[in-house]
């Protein structure tokens, strides 16, 4: 009897330590952006202030953004450009080559797809050292295409593995029904795979366009128009009324603009988005 | 489509194992059939075509670009050179010579940045995925929570550190002592180190839970009957058996914190010695348009990379397989191979 209720307690607080752990688990992942969160809504006058709560409210950084001194809607847009054709372009080359790798036998298969996983370790700054000379030399220097084509050598890789992967999984019988009621392999992909594959591929969409959207070192090397910059690379030259004042405020703001759209995408889709990072293994 | 679906976990892959051979043939036959091999090459050619313009022909370029110095005045003709001049190993004799401190510093801080912070993430993440193993109310909402800091752009993390660093920051509130985090000096590397471990940490916990949930829950019972410790069970069934999947993180991770820019460019700021990383130091020389020492620097830290990539992956393929290179092959015949494997 003594033995059970004290088996009960400890079990209790296993639980209880449990709770505490998860709880330091989150504070930790949570706390550092809700401080940006925080600090976006105080008023310039109280930045330095230590409540967890801002007092009053002020939605005066948000304000002070879309002036037009800071050009900031204009980064925000380059940004969009510039992530969502990488984006686009990467999907698209990504998907053939990901079913052939998952699908198809041919020479050199493991060879290829070393070589493709490889450059995803490339260092960024090996690219764009090179780039940055060649695009000057031909006027591209402030172009979107000047930051899209190096972050091809990121993106295309990640998607290609992503994507292989989310293939590998679906069972080859699909295809296999689709050919013995007459398709070509060619229209079992159009039009088995690729509508089932729709998931694989939202999802590989959305991680190759969170790493496009942070990508920085590029972005940085390839403009010097503030008017051509990305969002990152224009809030991290955010300059306030002085130059001796950082306009913590502002980038705050810009920073809880810049990550919201991302978080509301891994709040909705943190099922499959975990799946296809521990799938790919892939950053 | 569940019970065609092939399980990637460990102890299930070993169970499989006898009865590959049959299943083995039968496939190749039936994907070889479809005349694949020209589909295969109309479907990968634009893959590789691109890679090759945007990585390997650049890591051509920046080779050829090394040997050469800056335009400018012509010792010999006293005119000013429209081509740059060929000088063969020069740029890397100054760089490890006359140059060498900045370069050797660089050197030391990725190497330092990359360990100490590799090394935390390990073991905070390992921490974290057997917390979240454990919780069973409230997993899905511990993973959104997890997925954000992995979310946040590195550049907004690194101004989002910079103003907890700030001299009147919060950092400083909740230690009660005035550290200027973000000048010169081992504070700054650990305001570096704290930022990049905050934002990585959750990424390797993920990996090491997705190889947690694979781990059948008899083996843990069956050592509990034994009456191993917790301490016990942890050390000799779940590292083992997670060592797979974090050996992998780790090497993935260990490749981006060598290459780390963002982080430290925007906390603490260029040039400065005590956080200046190899890709900062290439970046900022050819932002000055001396592209000869920049591409010697690039090179350097690409053979870098690619060294340590190489020593991880033989070490990782050992780890795999239990040392002998026909496993290895045998074990990734049907299975799709992981991603350290491939990369042998």
């Amino acid at each position: 009897m003594t033995a059970m209720t004290s088996r009960g307690t400890t079990a209790k607080r296993r639980g209880r330590l449990l709770y505490v752990g998860v709880a330091a688990v989150v504070a930790y992942c949570l706390a550092p952006f809700y401080w940006m969160l925080v600090s976006s809504l105080r008023r310039t006058s109280d930045i330095f202030d230590t409540s967890l709560v801002p007092s009053p409210v002020s939605f005066e950084n948000y304000r002070s953004l879309f002036g037009a001194s800071q050009g900031f809607t204009r980064a925000l847009l380059n940004s969009l450009v510039v992530a969502g054709i990488t984006t686009v372009l990467a999907l698209l080359l990504a998907t053939f080559t990901a079913y052939a790798m998952a699908r198809l036998e041919f020479r050199f298969k493991r060879l290829i797809l070393t070589l493709v996983i490889a450059t995803s370790m490339f260092p960024v700054v090996s690219i764009v050292v090179p780039l940055l000379k060649l695009f000057t030399d031909i006027g591209w220097i402030n172009t979107y295409q000047a930051m899209i084509v190096p972050s091809m050598s990121f993106a295309l890789p990640l998607a290609v593995w992503n994507l292989t992967t989310f293939f590998r999984q679906m069972p080859d019988e699909l295809e296999h029904a689709a050919m013995v009621d007459g398709c070509t392999r060619g229209q079992a992909f159009r039009k088995v795979i690729i509508p089932l594959a729709a998931p694989g591929i939202f999802t590989t969409a959305i991680i190759t366009f969170i790493a496009a959207w942070n990508e920085f070192l590029i972005a940085l090397s390839m403009t010097n128009r503030p008017d051509m910059q990305t969002a990152p690379v224009a809030i991290s030259k955010f300059t306030g009324a002085t130059t001796y004042e950082t306009p913590f405020g502002s980038q705050m703001a810009a920073g809880v603009l810049v990550t919201i759209p991302l978080v509301v995408m891994v709040l909705l889709f943190q099922r499959r988005i975990v799946a296809g990072l521990t799938a790919g293994a892939a950053k | 489509m569940t019970d065609v679906e092939i399980p990637t976990g460990t102890a299930a892959a070993e169970a499989r194992r006898p009865s590959r051979t049959p299943v083995r043939g039968l496939r190749t036959r039936s994907r070889a059939t479809a005349g694949s091999g020209r589909m295969a090459a109309l479907l990968v050619s634009p893959t590789l075509l691109v890679l090759m313009i945007v990585v390997l022909y650049p890591t051509v370029m920046a080779l050829r670009e090394s040997l050469y110095g800056p335009k400018g005045l012509d010792p010999k003709t006293g005119f000013i050179r429209s081509t740059e001049p060929f000088v063969g190993l020069k740029n890397y004799a100054d760089i490890l010579g006359a140059a060498g401190d900045r370069f050797w510093n660089a050197f030391w801080n990725t190497t330092f940045f990359t360990v100490v912070t590799v090394g935390l993430e390990t073991v905070i993440g390992v921490a974290m995925a057997l917390i979240m193993h454990r919780a069973f109310s409230g997993r899905a909402l511990v993973r959104a929570g997890i997925l954000v800091p992995w979310a946040v752009p590195t550049a907004i993390s690194a101004l989002l550190w910079r103003w907890i660093f700030n001299s009147d920051g919060i950092a400083n509130a909740l230690i009660g002592h005035q550290i200027l985090w973000t000048t010169e000096g081992f504070h700054a590397k650990v305001a570096v180190i704290v930022a990049e471990v905050w934002k990585t940490a959750p990424f390797i916990g993920l990996l090491v839970l997705a190889g947690l949930q694979v781990i059948p829950n008899e083996v843990y019972e069956a050592a509990r009957i034994d009456g191993a410790s917790a301490l016990r069970r942890f050390w000799h069934i779940t590292l083992p058996l997670v060592k797979p999947a974090l050996l992998v993180a780790m090497l993935f991770r260990c490749m981006d914190a060598l290459r780390m820019f963002d982080l430290p460019y925007i906390l603490i700021g260029a040039q400065k010695n005590s956080v200046e990383t190899l890709s900062m130091l290439a970046q900022n020389e050819a932002s000055n348009v001396r592209f000869g020492p920049a591409s010697a620097y690039a090179v350097l830290l690409f053979l870098y990379v690619f060294l340590v990539a190489l020593a991880f992956v033989r070490l990782l393929g050992a780890d795999l397989v239990g040392g002998t290179a026909g496993g290895r092959r045998k074990r990734t015949g049907l299975w799709f191979p992981r991603r350290a494997e491939v990369t042998v």
